[in-house]
């Protein structure tokens, strides 16, 4: 098996670059998510390294090989579509050896092969119905099939659960993140959904308008954002992001100065205070922000409550069974080393 | 609320009903034209087909055997026989005047001014008697009035089949249909699949100018045609009307297939790609029995416009037995027999027989969706 390894890679469509420069390393077996909201050129890198897309510049490397040049069925790779893009008039069976045709392993190797496949997936009763036979997920699942059984050295899963309810795409998710634990093969996953990629990678890419945002474990990129789309994007609710200054006094939110504690070294200047709702606690002695409750949203074990304070609106999670009725003033603090400094022009961390 | 959901609106009747009419305009005259072919000469002059499955009556004159057959027994002469002469059917009524030709009952005795006495049975056996030994050279008129069961017959298939050459017809229309059905299908499909999914240059160029090939009309290339047969040395031959079939029906078939082509979804393309397919593979193991819909509905089309086709055939195709098409056939029997009712109406029949057929066998692709459960929600 290989490792991936993207260098400066970019595509254009004509005039418009919307790949810029992208490079990536991927370890072998390793579990990568990429993920952005849409446009972000997620899926045109998957699509790269699929072979769909031409590279404009820069290189592909799968094992030692560069592909840049050769043909989707050359790279090793398999793929598993948002749509499923399973044969409708082949059977499961058909399906699953549709990727085999071109090995050159006997008929009965063959035939074991797709049993084992249909076996790890809970599918080898199916094996004769039609795509149309199936349900959803188990359309899926003959996708996942039939890109598994060529055994690639990548696997590479555009969108694969968007199309599932929510039920379903939970189930599906750990079903793909078992059959990683127990085949061992790179995956690259691209996914407009947060949860999907904390849930899911070993490593985690985000994305944004063509550039790599940051790389790294979901822990690395929910506690230590790179900068504040990073922050907003991972983790929901999104993080809050509050104007401040930080000067020679320290840390000024709204008037109240705050000791710069651990940005005391950085540039000063205007920047964003980040906290996230569930760092918040209710904290009437020594709050952070004060406002009145003005919405809450329920979700069982706690509740999201929307507090206006002087700076914005902010969100705080609280407890489920007692949350601060709506219309009452609290206050808000939280520890200091859960607070996270961004700079207001750039974005970038502070920390 | 009743205005929101579940009312249909007026216009929904002026469909039902226009569709009714349309399909009632014609069903029935096709109905009467199958009916009428089973059905001989004389019973298609004297009632309508719709008449066919009750008893038809009809008038006829009948001369009695000649006044010399008669034969005296006892002191009577006596001529008999029957006014049938072998067709089926029973006397309702008979006369022996033009004035009154149903005055009497079978079995009736009538006597006639000269003293003859005449009588005819139901079964239409006639007895005349006279008393003396009758003179003359013509027998007898009876006016007599038959009552036929409704009679099945198929006497006019056979006849235009084997000795009218709508046979022989039918063949060669055959060996023109088929090979001008498939030839441009073959070409078509591969067209489509390269002017939907492979990228080349002049791609958008080469399918506006077969868009624009739609609205040539034929007629303007039949003799530039002919004669480019002519120089090349095909001549009037049933390869070169497959040709002229072919490269008349190519432009639609390109721009129907590669619609439909170019609809699939891209995704089962390249996944496939990504699975190693070659583009001959996609073509043929995703792309042909993908548009099965596709391709059937085009072949509908094709096969019915050549089978009806007269012109085309006309030009590329000789007047004689071995290259003469069912509708030339058909033109001809017009000019030569054309009162003969059960001979055209057969001859109809034979030719619309065969695209009715491929219509009702073939009509659900038209209608079936290949691609149910290919891709969410399919």
């Amino acid at each position: 098996m290989a490792n991936l390894a993207l260098r400066n890679l970019v595509k254009t469509y004509g005039q418009t670059e919307v790949l810029h420069s992208i490079s990536l390393d991927v370890e072998d077996g390793e579990f990568v998510v990429f993920v952005g909201p849409s446009g972000c050129g997620k899926s045109t890198t998957l699509r790269l390294i699929a072979g769909l897309e031409e590279v404009s510049s820069g290189a592909i490397m799968i094992g030692d090989r560069e592909v840049n040049n050769l043909e989707p069925k050359e790279r090793d790779i398999a793929m598993v579509f948002q749509n499923y893009a399973i044969y409708p008039h082949m059977t499961v069976k058909k399906n699953i050896a549709f990727g085999l045709r071109s090995s050159k392993a006997s008929k009965v190797d063959k035939e074991a092969r797709i049993q084992e496949v249909a076996g790890i997936l809970d599918m080898v009763e199916l094996l004769d119905r039609k795509p149309s036979q199936l349900s959803g997920g188990q359309r899926q699942r003959v996708a996942i099939g039939r890109a598994m059984v060529r055994d690639p050295a990548v696997f590479l899963f555009d969108e694969p659960l968007s199309n599932l309810d929510a039920q379903l795409r939970t189930q599906m998710r750990l079903e793909i993140k078992k059959l990683h634990q127990r085949v061992g093969n790179t995956i690259v996953f691209v996914t407009h959904d947060q949860v999907e990629a904390m849930t899911m990678a070993d490593r985690i890419v985000v994305m944004k308008d063509g550039h790599i945002q940051q790389v790294g474990t979901p822990e690395e990129v929910y506690h230590s954002p790179a900068n504040s789309f990073v922050a907003r994007f991972i983790g929901a609710p999104s993080m809050n992001l509050l104007p401040a200054e930080l000067s020679a006094e320290g840390l000024t939110l709204a008037g109240k100065v705050l000791d710069a504690g651990r940005w005391a070294a950085s540039p000063v200047g205007k920047v964003l205070l980040g906290v996230r709702p569930n760092d918040l606690y209710i904290d009437e002695i020594r709050p952070l922000f004060e406002g009145r409750v003005s919405l809450r949203e329920p979700l069982g074990s706690e509740t999201l409550i929307y507090v206006e304070t002087e700076h914005g609106e902010v969100i705080a999670r609280a407890d489920g069974r007692m949350p601060p009725e709506v219309g009452a003033t609290i206050g808000l603090g939280a520890r200091t080393e859960d607070l996270h400094l961004f700079d207001a022009a750039s974005g970038v961390s502070l920390s | 609320m009743d205005n929101i959901a579940g009312k249909k609106s007026a216009l929904s009747w002026v469909v039902n009903l226009s569709v009714i009419a349309l399909v009632l305009l014609w069903t029935i005259p096709t109905f009467g034209l199958l009916i009428s072919s089973f059905r001989d000469r004389d019973q298609i002059t004297s009632s309508g087909w719709w008449t066919a499955l009750s008893a038809s009556e009809r008038n006829v004159i009948v001369r009695a055997a000649a006044p010399d057959s008669a034969v005296k027994v006892g002191d009577v002469w006596t001529i008999s026989g029957s006014v049938l002469e072998g067709a089926s059917g029973t006397v309702t009524a008979f006369g022996i005047t033009s004035r009154a030709p149903v005055d009497f009952a079978p079995g009736a005795v009538a006597t006639h001014r000269n003293g003859t006495v005449i009588t005819v049975e139901s079964d239409g056996a006639y007895r005349l008697e006279y008393a003396e030994e009758p003179e003359g050279g013509k027998g007898q008129r009876l006016f007599v009035t038959l009552k036929s069961a409704p009679g099945v017959t198929l006497e006019n298939y056979s006849q235009v089949l084997f000795s009218e050459g709508i046979g022989r017809s039918f063949l060669n229309t055959f060996t023109v249909t088929i090979p001008a059905t498939v030839i441009p299908i073959l070409i078509a499909a591969y067209a489509a699949y390269a002017l939907a999914w492979m990228e080349f240059p002049g791609r958008t160029i080469l399918i506006a100018v077969i868009v624009g090939l739609l609205v040539v009309p034929l007629q303007m290339s039949l003799i530039p045609l002919l004669s480019l047969h002519n120089k090349i040395g095909l001549g009037k031959s049933y390869a070169g009307i497959w040709l002229a079939h072919t490269a008349f029906g190519l432009p639609l078939a390109i721009y129907l297939l590669r619609n439909y082509i170019a609809g699939l979804p891209r995704e089962i393309i390249e996944s496939a790609r990504v699975d190693g397919a070659s583009d001959f593979d996609i073509f043929r193991r995703i792309i042909l029995p993908l548009s099965f819909p596709a391709l059937a509905s085009f072949a509908i089309f094709q096969f019915l416009w050549v089978w009806n086709d007269l012109l085309v055939a006309t030009v590329f195709l000789g007047n004689n037995e071995n290259q003469l098409v069912m509708t030339g056939r058909l033109r001809e029997l017009l000019g030569s027999r054309g009162g003969d009712w059960d001979i055209l109406a057969a001859s109809a029949f034979v030719s619309i027989a065969v695209p009715l057929a491929v219509f009702f066998s073939m009509q659900k692709y038209l209608v079936r969706g290949l691609l149910a459960g290919s891709v969410k929600g399919g």
